[in-house]
C-alpha cells in the first residue's frame, strides 16, 4: 500500500471579523515551474539557496515601460541604473534593449565601460567621483552630473589640463511634496543653489551644460511628485534658456519608481495597488508638453529607473531547515535564506510561495533566516500553508538592489542563474567559494603557525 | 490523555468547543488523530497507526505530534489528569 503524503497535524481558532496582522492569505497555487524550469531540477542542479532570474521577465518589464513613455512623449531614453543590479548579464540585457548606463561610482564605471558601453552613453552621478574617474569620464565624454561645487571646481581645472569641454548636468534637489526630502544630492531648487551652480557652468568655457536631473526618491508611491519635478526642472531649463540663449538638451528625472513588492505595514498587496508606468508616464509627459518648450525643442526625458525594471524577474529559491514553536507558541520557520542574501526584507514583506503542492490548511508564521542573529527575520508574519523539512520555497521580487547589496557573511553567496529567452538555464555568477575568500588574504609571516 | 467530552469534530474538520463557544480547523491527519484520542489510544498506538498510513520517519511525527498536542493543551481541549481521575 501507498502510504499519503505527509502533512504535519494542525489545528487553528477559527476568527471571526477583522483581518488579523498576518494578512489574508493568497498563496493558492504552488510554484513548481519558473519560465518552464522546475524548481526541483534547478535547486538539485545549482543548490538551495538560489538565485534565478528570467531573462523574458526583464525583456517584457522594459518594453512595457519604454512603450508607457514612448506613446505620450517624443524622445524618451533609459539608463539603467548599474547600482540596482550589476551583474554584466544583466547589465548586457538592457543595453540590448537599448538603455544607456548610469553609474554612481568609479567601479560602477569601469564595469560599464569593460561590457563594452559607449562612453558618451554612460551618465556617471554620485557625490564621490575620483580626479581619475573625472579624468576617464571627461576622456570618453561621458555625461558627467555634478553633485557638488568642489567637484565643479574640479572638472573645470581639470578640462583646462585635458584641453577637453566636458558635458555636465548638475543635479537639483527639490521640494515636490514627499517627505523626506531628498537634499543631500546636488544643489536646491528653491533656495537658488541650482542657479548659483549653474551660473558658474555658463559663466565658464569649459564645460558644456547639456543637463538638468534629479532623483527625488526612491519606491515613489505618487505619480504626482514626478509631475512637481518635471515641471521644476522644465522651467529651469527654460529661464536658462531666455537668460543665456542656450538649450538644455535632456531632463533626467532620476528612478524612483516603486516596483510590484508590498512595503512592510501596508495594507493590501503591492501588486494590487502601486502605480503603473502608465500612471508615471501620464504624469511626466503632461508636465513637460504643458511647459512653454517650443515643439521642436523638446528636450529628451531620460529615465534611471531601477528597481521597478528588475524586482519582477528575481526569485529567491530557498529550503526549510526546522519548524519551531516560539516560548509563546508562535510558530516559527527557519530558511537557509537569511537577510545576507536577502536585504529587502528589511524593507519588504516579500511574496513567498511553497514550490510544491499543499493543502488548503495553513498557519500564521514567521519566517526566520539561519543567521545566528535577532535582525534575521524574512517576513515577521506570514499565513503560509504547512511548509515541512526540506521543502522548497520561491520568494518573489527580488531582482533590484540584493544582488548588489548582499554581504559575504558566516556563509557564501550563492549561485545565479539566468533563464534565457527560450527557457534554458546559464549560471550568470557562480556560488563563492572557500578559496575565493581566502585568496584575498594574507597571514603574515609570524601568525602562520600555532599550537592550540 | 483523551479529548474533552463535549467537543465535536466534524468530518469536514471543523471543531467545536460548547464550553468556550470556540471553533476551530482541524487538517485531515489532525481529525485522525483527534479520533484516536477520543478512543483513549495511547501515544504508542496514534504514532503506529500514524505512521502505517503516511509516509513520514518517526522523528518528524514525534515533534510534530508533542507540539499538536501542546496546542491543543493550551486551548483546553484534553481533559488534565485530575479530571480523567474522578
Ligand atoms: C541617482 C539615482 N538614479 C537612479 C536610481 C535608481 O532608483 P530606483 O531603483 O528607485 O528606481 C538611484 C537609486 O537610489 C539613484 O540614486
Amino acid at each position: 500500500m501507498t502510504k499519503l503524503r505527509y502533512e504535519r497535524p494542525v489545528i487553528k481558532k477559527l476568527e471571526t471579523g477583522m483581518p488579523n496582522k498576518f494578512g489574508t492569505r493568497t498563496e493558492y497555487q504552488p510554484m513548481t515551474h519558473l519560465d518552464g524550469i522546475a524548481v526541483e531540477k534547478l535547486m538539485k542542479d545549482y543548490g538551495s539557496p538560489l538565485f534565478v532570474i528570467s531573462e523574458k521577465t526583464i525583456r517584457k518589464t522594459i518594453q512595457k515601460a519604454k512603450k508607457a513613455f514612448k506613446t505620450r512623449y517624443p524622445r524618451v531614453q533609459f539608463a539603467w541604473s548599474y547600482k540596482t543590479n550589476y551583474l554584466n548579464a544583466i547589465c548586457s540585457i538592457f543595453h540590448q534593449e537599448g538603455s544607456w548606463a548610469e553609474v554612481v561610482s568609479g567601479f560602477e564605471y569601469d564595469k560599464a565601460i569593460s561590457l563594452g558601453v559607449d562612453g558618451k552613453k554612460i551618465i556617471f552621478n554620485g557625490p564621490e567621483k575620483s580626479e581619475e574617474d573625472l579624468t576617464k569620464a571627461i576622456k570618453n565624454d561621458s555625461l558627467i552630473h555634478i553633485d557638488h561645487l568642489d567637484e565643479l571646481y574640479t572638472i573645470s581645472e581639470l578640462a583646462e589640463k585635458q584641453k577637453a569641454r566636458p558635458r555636465v548636468a548638475i543635479r537639483v534637489n527639490m521640494d515636490t511634496g514627499v517627505y523626506p526630502m531628498w537634499d543631500r544630492f546636488g544643489f536646491n531648487y528653491e533656495n537658488g543653489q541650482a542657479w548659483d551652480a549653474i551660473n558658474k557652468i555658463m559663466h565658464s568655457d569649459n564645460m558644456e551644460l547639456v543637463g538638468l536631473h534629479c532623483h527625488i526618491g526612491t519606491f515613489m508611491l505618487a505619480p504626482s511628485a514626478y509631475g512637481i519635478a518635471a515641471s521644476k526642472l522644465a522651467e529651469l531649463a527654460l529661464s536658462v534658456q531666455e537668460k543665456y540663449k542656450h538649450e538644455i538638451k535632456y531632463i533626467d528625472l532620476g528612478g524612483g519608481f516603486a516596483s510590484k513588492n508590498t512595503l512592510k505595514g501596508a495594507y493590501l498587496p503591492g501588486s494590487d495597488t502601486n502605480p503603473t508606468f502608465d500612471d508615471f508616464a501620464e504624469v511626466i509627459s503632461s508636465a513637460l508638453l504643458n511647459s512653454n518648450f517650443k515643439q521642436e525643442k523638446l528636450p529628451m526625458l531620460i529615465l534611471e529607473t531601477g528597481r521597478a525594471l528588475i524586482d519582477e524577474a528575481g526569485y529567491l529559491l530557498g529550503s526549510v531547515i526546522s519548524n519551531k514553536r516560539s516560548s509563546t507558541g508562535r510558530r516559527n520557520t527557519i530558511l537557509d535564506i537569511g537577510v545576507n542574501i536577502l536585504f529587502t526584507s528589511f524593507w519588504y514583506d516579500h511574496k513567498i510561495t511553497p514550490a510544491q503542492a499543499f493543502t488548503h490548511y495553513s498557519e500564521d508564521t514567521c519566517i526566520y533566516g539561519p543567521l545566528c542573529m535577532n535582525i534575521d527575520v524574512i517576513r515577521e508574519s506570514a499565513s503560509l500553508p504547512l511548509l515541512n523539512k526540506d521543502d522548497h520555497v520561491v520568494i518573489h521580487n527580488v531582482g533590484a538592489y540584493n544582488m548588489t547589496q548582499w554581504m559575504q557573511f558566516i556563509a557564501l553567496r550563492p549561485n545565479v542563474v539566468l533563464i534565457d529567452m527560450d527557457e534554458k538555464p546559464h549560471v550568470i555568477r557562480l556560488r563563492e567559494t572557500l578559496d575565493n575568500m581566502n585568496s584575498m588574504e594574507k597571514v603574515p609571516a609570524h601568525l602562520k603557525k600555532f599550537n592550540v | 490523555m483523551k479529548l474533552r467530552k463535549n467537543i465535536a469534530v466534524s468530518e469536514a474538520g471543523l471543531l467545536f468547543n460548547p464550553v468556550t463557544g470556540e471553533s476551530f480547523s482541524v487538517n485531515p491527519i489532525g481529525i485522525e488523530i483527534l479520533n484516536l484520542l477520543r478512543e483513549e489510544k495511547t501515544d504508542e498506538q496514534i504514532h503506529s497507526a500514524i505512521m502505517s498510513r503516511y509516509s513520514t520517519d518517526k522523528p518528524t511525527f514525534e515533534k510534530d505530534y508533542q507540539d499538536f498536542i501542546g496546542i491543543l493543551k493550551h486551548n483546553n481541549l484534553l481533559e488534565s489528569h485530575e479530571e480523567t481521575k474522578a
